[in-house]
This record gives C-alpha cells, sequence and structure tokens, in this order.
C-alpha cells in the first residue's frame, strides 16, 4: 500500500510517518512542499492519502482527484462508505483520508486508527507549547496596553497597571483580555487606515 | 436558555455576517450563542459540516448543490435557509495581461475585455502556453462566473484556456508565476494589487449584477432537528445585514472582521470591500463600484430557487463536459430544493423585512428598477443582468441550455 502523507508541517508528518512505519507492506511518501504537490501526487499514484484539516491545498488536492484522468483515483471517505467511527474520530482529530476505490475497510482502519493517534499525540505537545506561548503574548499585550496607558493619560507605570486590574476585576476579565481591549480601541481611533475624504 | 450554534467559515469578507451577528449580540438577542470555527479550506469546511462538528457553514453556493447531488463524494443532502451575499468577487489578472486587455483606470465593460483577451487567448494557445486562471473552487460561482464570461466572450473555458484552483492565501502568489488571473473574494484581489502582482480588471457584479455568492448551508436533518434555532439565526444575520450596510458601522466592522480569530487581515482592505471601494492597481486611485458587495437591499438573502437552478445549469454545462452527465430531471429537481425560501419565509414572517411573494423568477430580467410582489413588506428590484442580456427562465432550463455557447 502506497501512503502519501500530506503535511506542511514537517514535525508533524515526522510522527505521523514513525508512527506508521510499523505497518507491514506499506511505502510511505511524506510532502511538507505546496509547490508541485499535485504534480508529485500524481508521480507517487498513492492508494492513500491522508492530509490535515488545516492544509490549504485540500480544494487543490480535491480538484487534481476530481478530474485525475488516472484509474486508481483516490476519493473522500465518507460515513456511509466505511467505518463510521474512525472517519468520525479522524475528522476529530484533524485528519482527512483519501482512498483509492476498493481498498479493502480492514487495511484501512489499523492505518486510520494509527494515525489518529499520532495526531493526537501531537495536538498534545502543541497544545502545551501554545499555552506556554500564551503566557507570553499576555505578557506583551500587558506591557502594550501599560504603554498607551501611560502616554495617553499620563499615568505613571504603576498606576497605569492598578487601573488595568481594577477594571479586570470590576467586570470579571482576565487582565490580558482588558489589555487586549484598550490595544484594540487605540488602533481603532488611529487616522491612518481610514479611507478618508474619498468617501 | 441559551442554544448554542457552530458556524464554520472562511476568513473572507463575506463571512461577515455570522460574525457580526455574533459580535454585535444578534444572535444573543435571539437566544443564541454563536460559536465559529475558522477553516482554510472548503473541504474542511464541508468535513466538518458533515461529522457535525458544525451546525451550519458559510460555504460557496454550487458546492451545497454539488454535496446534495453527490458530485465528487457520497451525496448528503443540503439545505439552504439563507444567502449570506450576492457577488464580491473580482478578476485579477497579471499586469502584464491587465495592460492587454484591461481598461486603464476603471473597470472595463465585460464584453470589451472579454473580447481583447480571446485574442490574447488564442495567441498563447497557439504558442503552446495557453492562459491559466485560478479559482477557489471547482463548485464555486467564481469558477462559474469566470466560465460564463469566458465562454459569452468566445474563449472556450476547458479547450482555450486552464482552469486551475488555488486557495484564496495563495492567489497573490499564484499570479507571480503560475496563473495568469485569479478569480477570487476579498480581500484577496486587493492583496495581490497591493504586492504589485494584479490588476483587477472586472468584478463579478459586472458579469451577473445580481449573481449569488455565498450562502448558510447545513444538513437537511440539522435543520429538521434545530429549525426554531436556525430560524433565530436568520433573524440574528438580517440584523447583522442591515448593521453591515450601514455606512455609520463600516470602519467598526472593518476592525472586527480584521481581528486574528476571524480574517486575520488589514483592516484598511476589508473597509474597501465593505464600501464598495476598490484599488484596481497599485498606486492608483480607489473607484467606487456600488453593490460590489450585496448583503441586504431587495431581500438581498432570500434563496431564490431560480438560483439554485441557475447553479444547477451551469455545473451540467461544466461536469457534464468531462463526465458526459447530462441533464436529469430528477437531479433538477434535488438541485432546486436545496434553497429553502419556506424556512426563511417562516423565520422573518412579522417581522419588518420584506418577504417576496415568489420563490422563483426569471434572472437576469431587469434593466431598471421594478417593484416586485411581496407578501410582507414592499420590494423594489433594480438592475439584475447578465452582461451578454441573456435571461434564464427556470421554467425551461433545457433551453437555456441550449441558448449557450
Amino acid at each position: 500500500m502506497r501512503i502519501a502523507i500530506v503535511d506542511e508541517s514537517a514535525a508533524r508528518a515526522s510522527v505521523i510517518h514513525q508512527g506508521l512505519a510499523s505497518l507491514p507492506d506499506c511505502e510511505i511518501f511524506v510532502l511538507t512542499e505546496r509547490r508541485g504537490l499535485v504534480a508529485r501526487i500524481g508521480e507517487i499514484a498513492p492508494d492513500v492519502v491522508l492530509i490535515d484539516l488545516g492544509n490549504p491545498s485540500r480544494d487543490v488536492l480535491e480538484e487534481y482527484f476530481a478530474v485525475s484522468r488516472a484509474l486508481a483515483k483516490p476519493i473522500a471517505m465518507f460515513v456511509d462508505e466505511s467505518d463510521a467511527e474512525s472517519i468520525a474520530a479522524s475528522v476529530d482529530a484533524g485528519v482527512s483520508a483519501y482512498v483509492v476505490d476498493g481498498m479493502a475497510a480492514h487495511r484501512i482502519r489499523p492505518l486510520l486508527d494509527l494515525t489518529v493517534r499520532r495526531f493526537n499525540a501531537f495536538s498534545r505537545l502543541q497544545a502545551d507549547l501554545a499555552e506556554a506561548r500564551g503566557r507570553l503574548a499576555d505578557r506583551d499585550a500587558i506591557d502594550k496596553a501599560k504603554r498607551i496607558l501611560m502616554h495617553g493619560r499620563d499615568l505613571p507605570e504603576h498606576d497605569a497597571y492598578a487601573e488595568m486590574r481594577r477594571a479586570a476585576m470590576n467586570q470579571n476579565r482576565r487582565i490580558a483580555e482588558i489589555a487586549e481591549a484598550i490595544i484594540t480601541a487605540h488602533g481603532l481611533l488611529r487616522k491612518d487606515w481610514q479611507l478618508g475624504a474619498k468617501l | 436558555m441559551t442554544r448554542e450554534l457552530t458556524v464554520g467559515f472562511l476568513p473572507l469578507v463575506d463571512a461577515c455576517l455570522p460574525i457580526l451577528a455574533r459580535e454585535h449580540g444578534f444572535a444573543e438577542a435571539e437566544g443564541l450563542s454563536l460559536r465559529l470555527v475558522r477553516d482554510v479550506s472548503w473541504a474542511s469546511v464541508l468535513d466538518r459540516l458533515l461529522y457535525g462538528h458544525s451546525d451550519a457553514a458559510h460555504l460557496v453556493a454550487p458546492l451545497a448543490i454539488a454535496t446534495t447531488l453527490g458530485r465528487g463524494r457520497p451525496a448528503q443532502p443540503l439545505s439552504v435557509p439563507f444567502v449570506l451575499g450576492l457577488n464580491g468577487n473580482a478578476i485579477t489578472l497579471t499586469p502584464a495581461l491587465a495592460a492587454r486587455v484591461g481598461t486603464p483606470g476603471r473597470l472595463g465593460d465585460p464584453a470589451d475585455v472579454g473580447a481583447r483577451l480571446a485574442v490574447v487567448a488564442q495567441e498563447r494557445k497557439a504558442a503552446g502556453r495557453p492562459l491559466r486562471f485560478g479559482v477557489v473552487h471547482r463548485y464555486s460561482s467564481h469558477n462559474y462566473k469566470l466560465r460564463y464570461w469566458l465562454a459569452a466572450s468566445g474563449i472556450r473555458p476547458d479547450e482555450d484556456v486552464e482552469i486551475v484552483t488555488v486557495a484564496p492565501p495563495f492567489c497573490a502568489d499564484a499570479l507571480a508565476g503560475e496563473v495568469d488571473g485569479i478569480c477570487v473574494g476579498e480581500p484577496w484581489n486587493s492583496v495581490a494589487v497591493e504586492r504589485g502582482l494584479g490588476e483587477i480588471v472586472l468584478v463579478s457584479a459586472q458579469i451577473w449584477r445580481r449573481g449569488v455568492e455565498k450562502v448558510l448551508a447545513l444538513r437537511e436533518s440539522v435543520l429538521d432537528d434545530k429549525r426554531a434555532d436556525i430560524e433565530a439565526l436568520i433573524r440574528a444575520l438580517v440584523r447583522a445585514g442591515a448593521h453591515f450596510v450601514d455606512p455609520a458601522n463600516w470602519q467598526a466592522n472593518a476592525a472586527i472582521l480584521a481581528r486574528s480569530e476571524y480574517l486575520d487581515g488589514d483592516p484598511a482592505l476589508i473597509l474597501r470591500a465593505i464600501a464598495d471601494r476598490l484599488l484596481l492597481k497599485r498606486g492608483g486611485e480607489l473607484i467606487h463600484f456600488p453593490d460590489f458587495m450585496f448583503q441586504y437591499r431587495e431581500a438581498a438573502n432570500f434563496p431564490w430557487v431560480s438560483q439554485a437552478e441557475w447553479l444547477y445549469t451551469q455545473m451540467v454545462r461544466w461536469d457534464g463536459m468531462a463526465t458526459g452527465t447530462g441533464m436529469n430531471r430528477a437531479d433538477a429537481a434535488r438541485a432546486a430544493h436545496v434553497f429553502r425560501p419556506d424556512v426563511y419565509r417562516s423565520a422573518l414572517q412579522g417581522s419588518g423585512e420584506p418577504l417576496p411573494g415568489a420563490s422563483s423568477k426569471v434572472e437576469g430580467s431587469l434593466a431598471g428598477t421594478t417593484a416586485v410582489g411581496a407578501q410582507q413588506g414592499s420590494i423594489t428590484m433594480e438592475n439584475n443582468m447578465f452582461f451578454d442580456g441573456k435571461r434564464f427562465d427556470p421554467t425551461d432550463m433545457a433551453g437555456y441550455l441550449a441558448s449557450l455557447p
């Protein structure tokens, strides 16, 4: 079975690749480049294509499958065609599969299950990373909003922060959310992106 | 009690109504809590809809019909009780091609631009390098409007030129070498203009003055199960439409749409589309094209059955050539049934919104302003012509198809 993994995240593609390497009789191809994707898929002539839901090339790929003159062209897996549960799990995990017609369900299921497990594991790693990044971004936003208040209202740093903390407590929101609101409002009041006198 | 509805969307200006219904509290006022899920391909928007990740979705209209008819995938019946807007797309060419076929400083006449393009298309075909155009999806109004214009200009879309799919965020890049032109929604034409990679030569409203664009699509079973919630959503979306077209709100709405969780784009470019203003060429002047986007007036959101039927004729016209499947009565009836004016009417009965008396009309039949029959309020329709003056009478689809080049 020839399996193509299409993923712009090389890190995730390699995590999936490792997971599938244990399957017998499988040849695996990893495609991380958007350019030339369709030509590459044409050369590989895969039996199964795995592509993440967040990949903007999905419509391009589906168009290719639709007009391809190849006899064995992969089509989107669908609930009433195969194992509903494992397909639903794959969409939940964020991966979609295209499989050539006639491929037996019992060969596809272990492949999909493995892919889903790998995807989920990767997502957990990403979530941990995103949380750490989020904390950094919060701190940046708070600093930026503090500067807006300091300049706009001529407040010392300590008072600017105290104002935001008070607003957060009164509105039962996180201080980072208050900071974001200040930054957005400040952006709105800027004149430099208005259409100007022409309207 | 607040009921939650999840709506999928792609980051395009015409995803505005669900976003504004949430942001301005119109959904909340109807007892709905809207959760919006952004994707970057129509395939993923559709997958989430079909697997129940979302209740409803911002979708290219022809894809709702193609899904119902089982084109490309096994058939799954979808319903469209609300049209999210008309037009709002443009045709942007590389500066070199625009210099040959465009009309400097303004949007040209589609027939003139088409005639000049036909000459270039033949040259390039003879040279073995046919012109290539990018559209955002096989089953998109972009594809059908572009093909309509090309064919009416004497250019055979499948023989004289090439049409490929390009994801909206990559349209500008594609103009740098992969394609000679794109037909895409905003802000992606303007992004190409800003980068000096493209020039806008036509807008989709010039090809069909009142052409259906994105729709609110949902599984037929979800519409049945959550009928009251969907009707509440329709009322919230109508209010969002009225808010969207009011110039007093343009700037604030552009800022909302530009946010990272929605379009994650430049508010200045989004504002232009909302205000029907376009910069055709880098360094040029903003031009005003009224009704470039059309989200509210003339009961714009009413799902005219005749518009679903027009889309079906185009599906037969272009898929038919590739697959040999012609028009058939059962498919035509299923396609027509995707659009659900009955649900729209039921949602807005007793509101101040005008409700058309008919569910179908002859498309492209009005050159001027005409009052039409309404069962509630009054409706004045303006010009709804196709650029070539053809009319689509839904009672004679076969005759219409036979009359097209």
